[in-house]
């Protein structure tokens, strides 16, 4: 699981070939759509007067091709389908947006990208299209506020995909979505010979052959199916320096040489560090949580981690260290696992958990000791559930504020989710 | 005697070519829609680069406006350069590579492409209106037919699915009412 390649996925001035790999991809862009006859309002309107569907054939052919062969990338595991931008899901501001966008389709003739395609070969209509393009954003940005609730949170769904939608395997939504397009090239072929009095007699026969390819392909995506969670487990690598070399070291490797489990010191300094934005995640049961956690850890059980984890991959910024803890370290580190397999970056584990924790900071609490010995088990008795409300739940920064401890947090800094996309 | 006419071979003067088959163009597209993805793990979209633009104008003008916009903020706030995100370059190669298809297909020419039954000034009015609507949608759905309805597409994102019937939507809705622009 290689691609995307990680140095590519925001521009940098640090690595000037981004600039130049966007743009050659934008190139392409304009290239293809330009040829494709999108330059002319004609073409792009009458696909709304049944005379010809040419926006749908190349739109749906576009999607269908881009689809089978980003998830075939992801079935034989050399694209990790955790790194592909996918739009968040907004609902509500998605379904006026896109009527909006369906008003100025047809009253201007063009889309933003079409009409670059337009203005850059010269018609005046796709400059006009292009210049009210800049006033109708800018009027955008100047309204924003006064809906900006409704705007960031109704229908807000996050990352969202169609599989989840029907609880379908995703290689069968593949063959659906392929199956769909097909029918629907056939109805505009219809369409076209009816309304727009076209001969299709002179279409090319290699079409129907292409369409046997689409399908052929999205039935070979759903029998390799998607990788499972053993198989992106296994290829997780971390790079590290150890005795001076710079070595990627695999999963179960990084957690054997302990270079995961970070100690409640580093944890408490880090919460402290400008430049970190500190997730703590608390994977142990409620009623665990809600005796003795460290103030600020959001209670994730376990077995309620996996449906976090498209937001975990979407929400925070990119600067964020995510620290799982539990009573020891067992179900942090089942955790953990599930985590670095599903590409979430910067994970790590509280070492020796809360029972480590609180024998570092509870020095003043006159907790008993459990008699309880089994793993992953509270080691202290606590007179009430006060969750965060003892002393070492929030150790004092001045009181700790000369801690010795190894620094294994290495900032892996991967995309900025928040930010990408078209927004 | 009468001598064929001269077609000048120049550059600017191409004979122009017929469009590719829609499928065809949709394959091409498909591929670079692919390999954007492949390769950097975003897709297409041009709408964000308008909106970023204007984010520089906006600053440069008035820097304190931005500070008091927070849509603006997140772009343009601070020392933030707006033009500092991947789909700017793609903008600017949209529009390279628009100009060189017409270019090397004979298409680069100054024209207005309309329906038969209205003026060029009617349409140059309703493009720019139509711009203006389709890029306060695309802002508000936080991304165009290229950023939702191409690229959420082939991801299948539910929301981009959701965005591109909406577009279809709206534009079936009103082409009854405004037929007369285009037929």
């Amino acid at each position: 699981m290689n691609f995307p390649l990680p140095e590519f996925i925001a521009v940098s001035a640090a690595n000037p070939w981004t600039y130049v790999l966007f743009g050659v991809i934008g190139f392409a862009f304009g290239f293809a759509l330009e040829m494709s006859g999108f330059g002319d309002s004609r073409k792009l309107a009458a696909q709304f007067y049944f005379t010809e569907l040419t926006v749908l054939k190349v739109m749906f052919t576009a999607i269908v091709t881009a689809m089978v062969l980003l998830f075939g990338a992801v079935g034989l595991g050399i694209l990790d389908f955790s790194q592909v931008w996918v739009n968040p899901t907004y609902l509500w501001s998605g379904i006026l947006g896109g009527l909006i966008m369906g008003v100025g389709f047809i009253v201007g003739g063009f889309c933003p990208t079409t009409s670059l395609a337009s203005a850059s070969t010269g018609k005046i209509d796709g400059m006009f299209f292009m210049l009210g393009g800049f006033v109708g954003a800018f009027l955008f940005g100047e309204t924003e506020q006064y809906f900006t609730q409704w705007y960031n949170n109704a229908g807000y769904f996050g990352r969202l995909t169609l599989d989840q939608v029907f609880g379908i395997p995703m290689g069968w939504v593949v063959l659906l979505v392929v199956l769909m397009a097909l029918f629907m090239f056939w109805g505009s072929e219809q369409l076209e010979r009816i309304v727009g009095k076209k001969d299709m007699s002179k279409e090319p026969k290699l079409r129907i052959a292409g369409a046997g390819v689409l399908v052929a392909l999205a039935l070979g995506i759903v029998l390799i199916g998607q990788p499972s969670f053993e198989q992106k487990y296994s290829k997780v690598t971390f790079n590290r320096e150890i005795d001076g070399q710079k070595v990627a070291v695999d999963a179960d490797t990084a957690l054997a040489k302990r270079l995961m489990q970070i100690t409640p010191a580093e944890v408490f300094k880090t919460k402290y560090t400008q430049s970190i934005n500190l997730v703590m995640l608390d994977v142990r049961p409620e009623s665990d949580y809600n005796l003795y956690h460290v103030n600020g850890a959001l209670n994730v059980p376990l077995d309620k981690l996996s449906r976090i984890i498209p937001d975990l991959l979407t929400e925070p910024p990119s600067n964020s260290v995510f620290v799982l803890m539990s009573n020891d370290e067992t179900a942090a580190t089942e955790a953990w696992k599930l985590l670095v397999a599903s590409s979430v970056p910067n994970v790590y584990i509280l070492e020796g958990g809360i029972n480590n924790w609180i024998a570092f900071f509870g020095e003043g609490e006159d907790f008993q000791s459990a008699s309880s010995t089994d793993d992953d088990q509270l080691k202290y008795i606590f007179p009430a559930a006060l969750g965060n409300n003892y002393e070492s739940c929030d150790p004092n920064p001045q009181e700790y504020e000369d801690l010795d401890f190894e620094a294994k947090i290495k900032l892996e800094l991967k995309r900025d989710k928040s930010g990408g996309g078209c927004g | 005697m009468t001598t064929a006419p001269v077609t000048k071979k120049s550059i600017f003067n191409r004979p122009e070519k017929a469009y590719v088959h829609p499928y065809l163009g949709g394959i091409i597209l498909g591929i670079v829609l692919f390999l954007a993805f492949f390769l950097t793990g975003n897709g297409l979209g041009s709408s964000g680069a308008t909106s970023r633009i204007d984010a520089l104008i906006v600053d440069s003008i008035s820097p304190s406006h931005v500070d008091n916009n927070p849509y603006l903020l997140k772009m343009a706030g601070g020392d933030k350069n707006p033009l500092d995100d991947w789909i700017l370059p793609v903008f600017i190669g949209a529009l390279l590579g628009g100009f060189s298809s017409g270019l090397f297909n004979g298409r680069l020419k100054f024209m207005t492409t309309k329906g038969p039954n209205i003026s060029n000034r009617t349409r140059w009015l309703m493009a720019f209106l139509g711009g203006t609507l389709f890029l306060y949608g695309a802002r508000m759905a936080r991304g165009c037919t290229s950023g939702q309805a191409l690229s959420g597409g082939a991801t299948l994102s539910a929301g981009s699915w959701v965005v591109m019937f909406a577009i279809f939507g709206g534009a079936y809705g009103l082409a009854y009412f405004v037929r007369k622009l285009w037929n």
